[in-house]
């Protein structure tokens, strides 16, 4: 017994020590691509002298001197966490960065959290966060209890597949085929109405490793989502190409703060017009090999 | 242990048995062998153990997540437990009160809280009461779960006493709360002890759910870590359950040894005492 | 209340129960025959067998379901293992279940007096028929109690599989949620279907126990 004992004092003590010791500092390096992409990335100017007292939130975060923004973490190319330098970047990253310059917030004064798609209505109506970006649908089910700055980007829902997938060539082509998407997605219901066999994780990570060991013919939610995936793993996946949806990409924020939201919509259209919006484009989503697309009309109200 | 039971089973061994025995060892241990380097051979054909797969764990800022992760499991558990044993005293009370008003309800708590999914408890808890605070939603839902589980434990420990002990006390005038809580609860705890560190042992492994409700537990990090590192042979969750698994066994090992250690000492007092009585 | 009556919801309902009973009634199939076989395992005269089983237990008693879950559901696949989700998730909770059904049938073997086995041996039995036809019979009564909190936990347990693909009570739980209805009246009704279950599960062992009882 004593044995025993020592055996698993040791294997415990082991185990965290092991993950304590002997690591590697995430400077960039070849393996990661974001790194060095962000060398392009455009910086943004910080109106210090942003004055919003009209809005709660806004006055609360300047209070605090820190500006909540809700976000994904695991979207390669929009709003991605990596792990290995600590760092968020992608395209919905870089949006955050430049409204929240634009209300007078430096980078190292916004705090990050992720927050899921399930949760996105009751954190922003709670005030856990001030602004949330991350692949946020404007639709008006979700405008009675959130309000939304932009659009900012027009999605659609697409199709990825293997590579030497040629059967699969639009949403009509997956009737009884294995199509994988994430619990709690708009997308679950528009693919069944193709008769498509739907396969649910929660995270689109877990559905892109079935399409690799090929459980499942099909991934299916926002090209633009697709495209960070399909550029993560090169030469081995490909978007179909056929959207069939309109995905139209907002900031969200508290209902009824009307102040913040055309403070959020004045920074998007200045940074539009000045180019941020394309130089930010083209170091994230541009990466995965598309073309910036025309930038969509605000829609303000 | 093992080895006494299986004198009883099987006779000592002559010689053609032990050439039996030798012959099933040798083929167990070549079907083991072979299964396992099956088993390996395919996930190295598939590009598992390649140096990409595994590089994201040798960056600190990945082990200072697996250890984030490792201390929040610990705080979650580590609240749980208090509460849960808490908790699970107050049911065992009631279930074993006079009054039937409140052994009736108590029983039902019991009964509800021991049938019900933890993963239904902790996600209702979360979108109903915690939307911004996870921890406590699995805390809850730990404690209410394992408290009921709890309770029946130190209930059948205070059942199995001698009647002697609840006699003696009210003998000295002691009010039924004060029987309850200070002579049987405390001795009903010692002698289930194993058994209710046993049952925290579940308590710290179910802590794993949180990660349905982002609870930046262990399991939390890992799937992120694998989620979040594409590889060109996919993402490193095998990896992941690879690195993250023995995390758990050793804590619950670890656990487990401490039950083992605490029975053992609670054996040796118990015994010191007896003799410096005598 | 009313919602499990509306848009369709009473037949994602009902199915996701029928998925948590088929799910719990097979992994406790292949969960009681697994146990044997790793309890068998632990007291054979075999050196390699019985190591085989402690690791076994040690290795899933230890690990978080849901990480189980994980192993199996990602690992499988790239040993060119394709099954169903559904068949994946009987695995994983079989694997689980079988190691507490090991340790509980393991103590139980301990409680059959000596002199049971002795006798079957000097009968002339070997370990095979001993265990299988003296021993085990007979410590199946006292298992029976440490065995029903084991049955009554895995359809608890099948929840996990809900997170994995199998559309199950917790699936249903989630899709209700994501529909938009109250959580309270959502977990009503999930909150019903469980009970039920856990209560026809404790409902047979007390069967049994009266069964094996009046046997004595």
């Amino acid at each position: 017994m004593k044995a025993r004992r020592t055996v698993a004092a040791a294997l415990s003590v082991l185990a965290l020590t092991a993950v304590a010791a002997c690591g590697k500092d995430g400077s960039p390096n070849a393996s990661s691509g974001d790194a060095s992409a962000a060398a392009q990335l455009p910086t943004y100017t910080v109106k210090a002298d942003a004055k919003l007292d009209a809005s709660p939130v806004w006055a609360n975060a300047k209070k605090n001197g820190k500006l909540v923004i809700g976000a994904k973490a695991d979207q390669p190319y929009l709003g991605f966490e990596d792990l290995q330098t600590n760092t968020r970047n992608g395209f919905d990253i870089e949006i955050a960065k430049m409204v929240a310059a634009d209300l007078g917030f430096k980078p190292e004064q916004i705090e990050w959290k992720t927050v899921v798609s399930a949760n996105r209505e009751t954190a922003l109506a709670g005030g856990q966060i001030d602004l949330y970006v991350g692949t946020y649908s404007i639709n008006d089910n979700r405008k009675k209890l959130v309000s939304f700055g932009g659009p900012y980007y027009i999605a659609g829902q697409d199709l990825l597949v293997n590579k030497d997938n040629t059967d699969i060539t639009g949403p009509e082509a997956t009737k009884d085929k294995a199509v994988c998407t994430v619990t709690g997605s708009t997308s679950i219901d528009k693919i069944k109405t193709y008769g498509a066999k739907v396969t649910a994780y929660d995270t689109y990570a877990q559905c892109v490793d079935k399409l690799l060991t090929k459980e499942v013919d099909a991934v299916t939610t926002d090209d633009a989502i697709l495209k960070g995936y399909a550029a993560k793993n090169a030469g081995k996946l490909k978007v179909v190409g056929k959207t069939f949806s309109t995905e139209k990409y907002g900031v969200g924020l508290k209902i009824d703060d009307k102040a913040l939201r055309d403070a959020v919509n004045d920074a998007l259209k200045a940074h539009e017009d000045n180019g941020d919006w394309k130089k930010a484009y083209d170091a994230t989503l541009g990466l995965s090999g598309s073309a910036a697309p025309a930038v969509p009309a605000l829609e303000r109200y | 242990m093992s080895t006494q039971n299986a004198t009883v089973l099987y006779d000592a061994p002559g010689p053609r048995a032990r050439i039996r025995y030798a012959v099933a060892g040798v083929l167990g241990t070549l079907g083991i062998a072979a299964l396992g380097w099956y088993a390996y051979s395919r996930l190295a054909d598939a590009g598992q153990f390649s140096g990409d797969m595994w590089s994201v764990f040798e960056y600190t800022a990945v082990q200072q997540r697996i250890l984030d992760g490792a201390l929040a499991t610990l705080k979650a558990f580590g609240l749980a437990a208090v509460f849960s044993v808490v908790f699970g005293t107050l049911l065992a009370a009631g279930r074993l009160s006079d009054h039937r008003w409140l052994r009736v309800p108590t029983t039902g708590v019991v009964e509800f809280f021991r049938a019900m999914p933890l993963l239904i408890m902790i996600f209702a808890l979360y979108r109903a009461v915690f939307p911004a605070e996870p921890m406590w939603a699995l805390v809850i839902g730990l404690t209410l779960y394992n408290g009921a589980v709890q309770a029946e434990i130190i209930r059948t420990g205070i059942q199995t006493l001698p009647r002697g002990q609840g006699e003696a006390a009210y003998a000295l005038g002691m009010r039924k709360t004060q029987v309850m809580l200070s002579v049987l609860v405390p001795q009903a705890i010692r002698s289930m002890l194993p058994t209710i560190i046993g049952q925290l042992v579940v308590t710290l492994k179910d802590t794993s759910l949180g990660y349905i409700i982002t609870y930046p537990e262990l399991l939390y990090a890992g799937k992120l870590i694998a989620s979040n590192t594409s590889t060109p042979d996919g993402y490193p969750y095998i990896p992941m359950v690879l690195v993250i698994a023995p995390i758990y066994i050793g804590l619950c090992l670890a656990l487990t040894a401490l039950a083992k250690w605490l029975e053992a000492r609670g054996r040796r007092g118990a015994n010191r005492r007896t003799s410096a009585a005598a | 209340m009313g919602i499990l009556f509306e848009d369709g919801n009473f037949s994602l309902f009902y199915h996701g129960f029928l998925q948590t009973i088929e799910l719990s009634a097979i992994s406790a199939l292949f969960a009681l025959l697994l146990g044997g076989v790793l309890a068998a395992f632990r007291v054979s005269p075999v050196p390699v067998l019985r190591a085989f089983g402690t690791g076994w237990v040690m290795v899933f008693r230890n690990t978080p379901l849901t990480l189980l879950f994980f192993g199996v559901v990602f690992a499988l696949p790239r040993l060119d293992v394709h099954l169903s989700s559904f068949t994946f998730a009987v695995m994983a909770l079989s694997a689980y279940t079988g190691a507490f059904v090991c340790e509980v049938l393991r103590s139980g073997i301990n409680t059959v007096p000596l002199g049971q086995a002795e006798a079957a041996r000097s009968l002339g039995m070997g370990f095979g028929q001993t265990l299988g036809t003296i021993v085990l019979p007979q410590a199946a009564r006292s298992v029976l109690p440490p065995m029903s909190s084991i049955f009554i936990a895995l359809p608890r347990n099948s929840a996990v599989a809900g997170a994995f693909n199998v559309p199950e009570l917790f699936s249903t739980q989630k899709a209700f949620d994501e529909k938009g209805y109250p959580i309270f009246v959502t977990f009503f009704w999930i909150a019903l279907a469980y009970l039920l279950v856990s209560f026809t599960v404790s409902a047979v062992f007390r069967v049994l126990e009266k069964q094996l009882a009046v046997a004595r």
